[in-house]
């Protein structure tokens, strides 16, 4: 189990385990993250799971596949740390990983 | 709504799901409890056509939650529990045991069913339909090199089967009614597409044809057609629709018309009781629409909860529905129906291009994008926002979409 930080845009902060291979999005859902509400539920088609990384994990998490870079491209409020969190793979290596939800998802 | 209020949820798919979330997530703290009549905790049908029946999910990633993580939100699943009967006055349900559970609010989020094929034949083994995760399983199990598949019905669901099918190296026929695939869900231009890119895959598209009958001892070995021509196969997938499950809000008296009326808030005639998902026929500005797709289950589930706790309603979208097959992510933003020009965007033979469905008046009602995430985020606030944008704009490529939403007024 990974702990993953969920950050609301309200500055409420939710701690949850994450299983190693599945996606962030995944555990947001899992534990009823308010904000992340992945309506295609990982298919990468509607860009209702997106969060802000924080820096100290922007490397060391899953590169962007191009279809993640084009949602996110026209996705709302957009910074240089999006990424959708159906796109990221839970690993040992995002031990205590941060993400911020975005106010357009608040 | 305090803690000691109890809201009732009959069925257990997105609907459901999306209900019991927004309920806590707005902070309600008495009792939830979900009815279900599959054997495990909620999950996700989309992918049962199409990364699950690939291989490429599993059961475990399937279901939105474990029964341990609802139970942490102190949300009660109750799988494989029929519900038979609702008694609207005295504000309970009853189960197939016989058992009553009294209910504040009850939100019926039963979902639908498949249509069957009632015809010479319909009996014999190998022949499925596809609802649950059992189903996905059953079909996954014949998706063999070799054998031969009779997908009948070119909706969403066959022609995702059949896509999966030639991934498996299967002999694959689509049989269709109408004169072209998906004729119920896209427009004509979109339905030539899907035509030609399983045709140039392999898959034998038949259209304009009746099903008349299945043939075979025990087992299907062909589909028999209407103008007496054999399709030899080992397996037939029927996928040709789905019918609301409203006879319990219909036995409770609820007003029903092909699926369970509900208002603007997701409430039936009973104001205590909401219907969200596949099952309710909600009002959307002055017409009624029964909407299959998930975005709808969750929208209308997060409506109900709104409601019942007094919160302020969510913000509501265009209707959406997205599709793979083979390497293919189509997304629909909007309703076609209505639209009086279809403008290509880009090269149709490059598998990557949209189509936007304009009226007389040039407002963007609907977008179907291929490949082309661009154009369905950009196209979903246009369809939201009934833009306007002039034909030889939306075909010029040299201008990018995102310029387009500078027309929204």
């Amino acid at each position: 189990m990974t702990e993953i930080t969920f950050i609301e845009h309200n500055g409420k902060e939710h701690k949850v385990d994450a299983a190693g291979g599945g996606s962030v999005m995944e555990a947001a859902v899992k534990n009823n993250i308010p904000g992340i509400d992945a309506d295609c539920g990982g298919a990468c088609a509607c860009a209702t799971c997106h969060v802000y990384v924080d820096e100290k994990w922007l490397d060391k998490i899953n590169p962007m596949g191009s279809m993640e870079e084009s949602m996110l491209d026209f996705a709302e409020n957009v910074q240089p740390n999006s990424r959708l969190s159906c796109q990221i793979v839970v690993n040992e290596d995002l031990e205590g990983l941060v993400v911020t939800i975005p106010e357009s998802q608040g | 709504m305090n803690d000691n209020s109890q809201i009732i949820i009959i069925g257990a798919g997105q609907a459901a799901t999306s209900a019991a979330n927004s309920l806590r997530q707005n902070g309600f703290t008495g009792g939830i409890k979900i009815f279900g009549n599959e054997n495990l905790a909620p999950y996700q049908r989309p992918p049962l056509s199409k990364a699950y029946m690939l291989g490429d999910t599993n059961v475990e990633r399937l279901q939105f939650r474990s029964l341990e993580q609802w139970q942490g939100d102190d949300i009660e699943i109750l799988p494989d529990t029929e519900i038979v009967k609702i008694n609207a006055k005295e504000k309970f349900i009853s189960d197939i045991d016989g058992n009553f559970h009294n209910y504040d609010k009850l939100i019926i989020a039963t979902g639908s069913r498949v249509r069957k094929l009632n015809i010479a034949g319909s009996n014999l083994e190998n022949i499925f339909y596809l609802k649950t995760l059992k189903d996905s399983d059953a079909i996954k199990g014949h998706m063999v090199a070799g054998k031969r598949i009779a997908i009948i019905g070119a909706g969403y669901i066959g022609l995702e089967a059949a896509a999966i099918a030639r991934k498996f190296g299967l002999e694959v026929h689509v049989l269709e009614l109408a004169p072209r695939v998906l004729a119920r869900v896209a427009s004509p231009e979109l339905s030539g597409f899907f035509e030609r890119l399983h045709t140039e895959r392999g898959v034998h598209i038949h259209t304009n044809v009746q099903v008349a009958g299945f043939e075979g001892d025990d087992k299907l070995n062909a589909v028999l057609l209407g103008d007496g021509t054999k399709i030899e196969c080992d397996v037939a997938l029927v996928g040709i629709g789905i019918l609301p499950n409203d006879e319990l809000a219909k036995d409770a008296g609820l007003v029903c018309e092909n699926g369970i009326n509900t208002n603007s808030f997701a409430q039936t005639s009973d104001p205590d009781i909401y219907a969200c998902g596949d099952c309710a026929n909600r009002e959307m500005g002055d017409k009624r629409m029964r909407i299959e797709s998930v975005h709808n289950a969750i929208e209308q589930g997060k409506i109900a909860a709104a409601h019942i706790m007094g919160a302020p309603m969510p913000k509501l979208e265009s209707p959406w529905f997205w599709s793979d097959q083979y390497e293919i992510k189509l997304q629909i933003v909007g309703l076609w129906n209505d639209a009086t020009q279809s403008i290509v965007r880009g090269d149709m033979t490059q598998n990557k291009f949209a189509i936007y469905h304009l009226d007389s008046e040039n407002h963007v009602l609907a977008v179907d994008a291929i490949n082309s995430p661009p154009d369905f985020l950009v196209g979903k606030q246009l369809v939201f926002n009934k833009t306007a944008l002039a034909p030889e704009i939306i075909s010029d490529i040299a201008i990018p979409a995102k310029e387009f939403l500078k027309n929204i007024v």
